[in-house]
């Protein structure tokens, strides 16, 4: 990301009595990814080598130094650069025995923020667009987590977590619209395929859309500035979601391979179009700040 | 330092070149497969063997069968039920030429006994020996076999086992001189109702007679034809722990009558694990002197129990819990010629959706080390894999790797793999219950992948040779196991695949490459010498020095075992220095430059 996240507060003082200790959203985000990742470790063992993460972490943060140094003259707020190359970590689950998608992944998702850009702002969510591009170059080497970790209480804790995490950055109308849409969706869906509706719920459970609904979907620089336009562009994503889930009904295979990440080819489908088109009408006027600005993965 | 926004065009030719890397080293992932089918001379020339498909024509006409489940489970029947075909390797007549028994699954279908006609056909005389395998309701339906000689008379026994009652059937060619089998099951205390997917003869308490590990898959409360719940799946995708019992039963010898007792140890050895066990293998591999277990889970990681000193199991804390993969098969071998046994377990690989990756575990236990996995390229990527078997396929010196894979070839046009993806991405108590799975119907899950033939490069890397050496079938292997069917020296591949015909590739292996085998008697250790380590010191016609540790297993891979006959190859011009027997008794013998190009029956030697 650029400009360094704006510093607004995840939590609110409260009027009287005990108060939340106030911490800027980005540290907030931060903690969260660091949470998800080092419980993941301890509880699953995801990170599957710390040279994985050595390599995604290491690149996410010295591309992001390095060419926000080069192309904007002053060094940037990392934090982004750091959620970015742990939810490559996270998230990515390539052929065994390389490294390369892990820095190179870390390396596209940085780099995109400064080439992929419209007025000044990048389009696309740095990680989504490594995972959809690699997805679509790399189909050989690289696939995303999709699969749960385990069946534990854990899962279940980092979930709430997050949910409060982003009810407290006041995002959760993102999140919410989105989980509510997907599961109305699946419904739809099991009426179209004959599929439970528990069977078509299933995915949502699974840790990366925690990342999806946490991160991706919440980036303060790849979302549209309003909150009904966020509510509207969240419903969009989920509505080409479930286009893409229902692909396998047709007798139409060239688009199979957007079956491997639903959520994440329909946001990098759907997010830089709506962007896009905002920034557009706003003409020259510089762009609209982003309220309120937690992160980005 | 001020901005430079002119770089930017330069950084966007560098943001191309990544994609364009990424597409590149993407592409290399099939550097180490040969891809063009060959043609024997010129496999024979640049790889050294040559295999063709010899089933047919040798009389092999098995077939494999698949069961049919409760009604209840069948929209997920063609996976649930994918399982089933084995092969087991013995000479059960004792006539010197190895025997074939495949499994059959379907309610009516017979297990086969081939066994190897002095012209070098073969015959199933599973009928009339009595070893079809009483497929059927109330009895279960056969999953694998294994062979060894359970009261040491000087005849395999085999145990087939099932989702159901496992069988022991004793073999009565000692003292009768008639190959055929008793049913001993019960006299013996083993008759049990199991959902069992492999089985494995090991001498845990090194007393002379083998044990039997048997290892439940689904639960075994679990009566698949007459099912009271469609809860039977696993409680998660990675860590399921709702898997069925596995039973240690030790070996007490034959009663007044010579029937084999048996006694159920598992909760005093501490043996029990409630994974979801897909196979099993046995050896020393700390080097303490007792044979450990080695467990392959499907849904969850794999397991070493470390036997202390005969007297429990303990479950090794050697970074194997959490690497959690889909075990199907382990297999053991000497990979880079290190006089240790390294370990390799297959897994699941389908691009874009899952890449688990199978193991290849270093041995480094004996140092006090871990079983670090370091397989890569077509190692670790053999697709849907199954059974697999380590073995010289071309007498080099240094041992190959032959993989089966592929789990259901129906409709080409048709995956799976996406309904797959939605219950797997599922919370557990989703996975479990079999109504939230989308029906499978006629569709292919990793369907119609090729078998691997992995040839190792001097134990440095492995390259992907099957078509080139003519193996190119596109069946859902299940079972492989090796012997040298003919006793011409070389290494033979016998594949049960599921719903498919059986497979021999008869392995014909470039002129000049020297060989050594060993047909070992037990004689304070168990007849079979089951857990009988060989380690063979050699010189290579380049000079260098080799040495290569193999095995006695009383079952590997998946639903297999290899014959008990050990083959090494040495490559040409080699020199025997010596050979090591580490007997299961503890005894060590030493062979001095035995010959080579030759089989070597040695009988355990008794003070």
């Amino acid at each position: 990301m650029s400009p360094a996240p704006a510093p607004v507060s995840v939590a609110a003082p409260a009027r009287t009595g005990w108060r939340l200790p106030t911490i800027k959203a980005p540290y907030v985000f931060s903690s969260l990814i660091t949470l998800i990742l080092v419980v993941g470790q301890l509880k699953f063992g995801i990170v599957g080598g710390w040279e994985r993460m050595g390599a995604a972490l290491g690149t996410a943060l010295a591309a992001e130094l390095l060419l926000g140094r080069l192309l904007r003259g002053k060094y940037p707020n990392v934090l982004s650069a750091y959620i970015t190359g742990n939810s490559v970590v996270i998230l990515s689950k390539p052929a065994p025995g390389i490294l390369w998608p892990y820095w190179l992944g870390a390396l596209v998702a940085i780099t995109s923020k400064y080439v992929l850009t419209y007025r000044g702002r990048h389009l696309w969510n740095p990680t989504n667009f490594s995972f959809c591009a690699l997805l679509l170059i790399a189909p050989h080497s690289m696939s995303l987590l999709s699969h749960q970790w385990g069946n534990d209480v854990v899962t279940w804790f980092v979930l709430g977590l997050g949910l409060l995490v982003v009810q407290r950055a006041k995002l959760l109308h993102i999140s919410g619209t989105y989980a509510v849409a997907f599961c109305l969706l699946a419904g739809v869906r099991s009426l179209l395929t004959g599929r439970e509706w528990l069977t078509e719920i299933g995915p949502i459970t699974g840790p990366m859309y925690m990342l999806l609904m946490f991160f991706m979907l919440t980036d303060p620089r790849t979302v549209v500035s309003t909150r009904r336009g966020r509510v509207i562009v969240v419903l969009i994503i989920a509505l080409v979601e479930f286009g893409i889930r229902l692909l396998p009904q047709t007798n139409f295979r060239g688009l199979d391979v957007l079956l491997t990440g639903p959520p994440i080819f329909a946001l990098g489908i759907v997010g830089p179009i709506a962007l896009w088109l905002e920034l557009r009408r706003q003409g020259a006027a510089p762009a609209r700040a982003p309220q309120p600005a937690p992160a980005v993965a | 330092m001020p901005a430079h926004p002119s770089l930017k065009p330069a950084v966007t030719v560098l943001f191309c070149g990544m994609l364009c890397s990424a597409w590149w080293l993407d592409r290399q992932r099939t550097r180490n497969h040969v891809a063009h089918p060959g043609e024997e001379q010129a496999a024979l020339e640049r790889f050294g063997f040559w295999m063709h498909d010899v089933a047919a024509e040798q009389g092999v006409d098995f077939v494999h069968q698949q069961v049919t489940l409760d009604p209840q489970i069948a929209n997920v029947e063609p996976h649930v039920a994918a399982m089933g075909a084995a092969v087991a390797v013995a000479d059960a007549n004792r006539d010197g030429r190895p025997d074939l028994y495949f499994t059959n699954s379907a309610f009516g279908s017979d297990n086969a006994l081939f066994v190897q006609q002095p012209d070098g056909t073969f015959r199933d005389l599973a009928q009339q020996a009595g070893v079809t395998g009483d497929n059927g309701d109330g009895e279960g339906a056969s999953m694998a076999a294994v062979w060894a000689d359970v009261d040491n008379d000087g005849d395999e026994d085999l145990y087939v086992t099932k989702w159901g009652y496992g069988q022991l059937l004793r073999n009565e060619l000692v003292p009768t001189g008639q190959l055929t089998f008793t049913d001993v099951t019960q006299p013996a205390g083993l008759r049990r109702w199991m959902n069992s997917n492999s089985a494995l003869w090991f001498d845990y308490d090194k007393d002379g007679l083998v044990d039997l590990y048997v290892a439940g898959y689904f639960p075994d409360e679990l009566d698949l034809w007459h099912l009271k719940t469609t809860r039977i799946m696993q409680d998660s995708f990675e860590f399921a722990t709702n898997g069925g019992h596995k039973v240690l039963w030790r070996n007490l010898g034959p009663d007044a009558q010579g029937n084999p007792r048996f006694e159920d140890v598992t909760e005093r050895m501490h043996a029990d694990s409630p994974r979801w066990t897909l196979a099993l293998a046995s050896a020393d591999f700390d080097g303490d002197g007792w044979p450990d277990l080695y467990l392959a889970n499907d849904y969850g990681p794999e397991e070493l129990l470390r036997n202390v000193q005969g007297q429990r199991f303990e479950l090794a804390s050697v970074g194997l819990g959490e690497d959690s993969k889909s075990g199907m098969s382990v297999t053991l071998g000497d990979t880079r010629n290190a006089g240790r046994l390294d370990v390799y377990v297959t897994n699941i690989c389908k691009n874009g959706y899952l890449y688990q990756g199978n193991n290849l575990r270093l041995n480094g236990l004996p140092d006090g080390g871990k079983l670090e996995n370091v397989a890569a390229d077509v190692v670790a990527d053999c697709g849907w894999a199954w059974g697999a078997q380590f073995g010289d396929l071309d007498n080099d010196g240094w041992l190959d790797l032959y993989v089966v894979n592929g789990f259901v070839s129906a409709d080409p046009e048709r995956d799976y793999w996406y309904d797959m993806s939605l219950v797997a991405t599922a919370a557990g108590n989703v996975f479990e219950d079999t109504r939230n799975w989308a029906p499978i119907g006629g569709k292919s899950l990793s369907g119609y992948e090729r078998s691997r033939v992995l040839q190792s490069q001097h134990g440095r890397r492995y390259l992907d040779v099957a078509a080139a050496v003519g193996v190119t079938d596109l069946l859902d292997g299940r079972a492989v196991a090796l012997a040298d069917l003919w006793n011409r020296g070389v290494l033979d591949v016998i594949v049960a695949n599921q719903k498919g015909p059986a497979l021999i590739y008869r392995n014909d292996v470039a002129p000049g490459r020297d060989w050594i085998g060993f047909d070992l008697t037990g004689a304070a250790s168990n007849r079979s010498a089951i857990g009988a380590q060989v380690t063979l010191r050699w010189s290579a016609q380049d000079g260098t020095e080799q040495v290569q540790t193999q095995i006695i297993e009383g079952g590997s891979g998946f639903c297999s075992q290899n014959d008990r006959r050990l083959h090494f190859g040495l490559g040409p011009g080699a020199r025997v220095s010596q050979a090591t027997i580490l007997w299961p008794s503890g005894r060590e013998q030493v062979l001095t430059a035995p010959q080579v190009g030759a089989l070597h029956a040695v009988t355990e030697a008794t003070p």
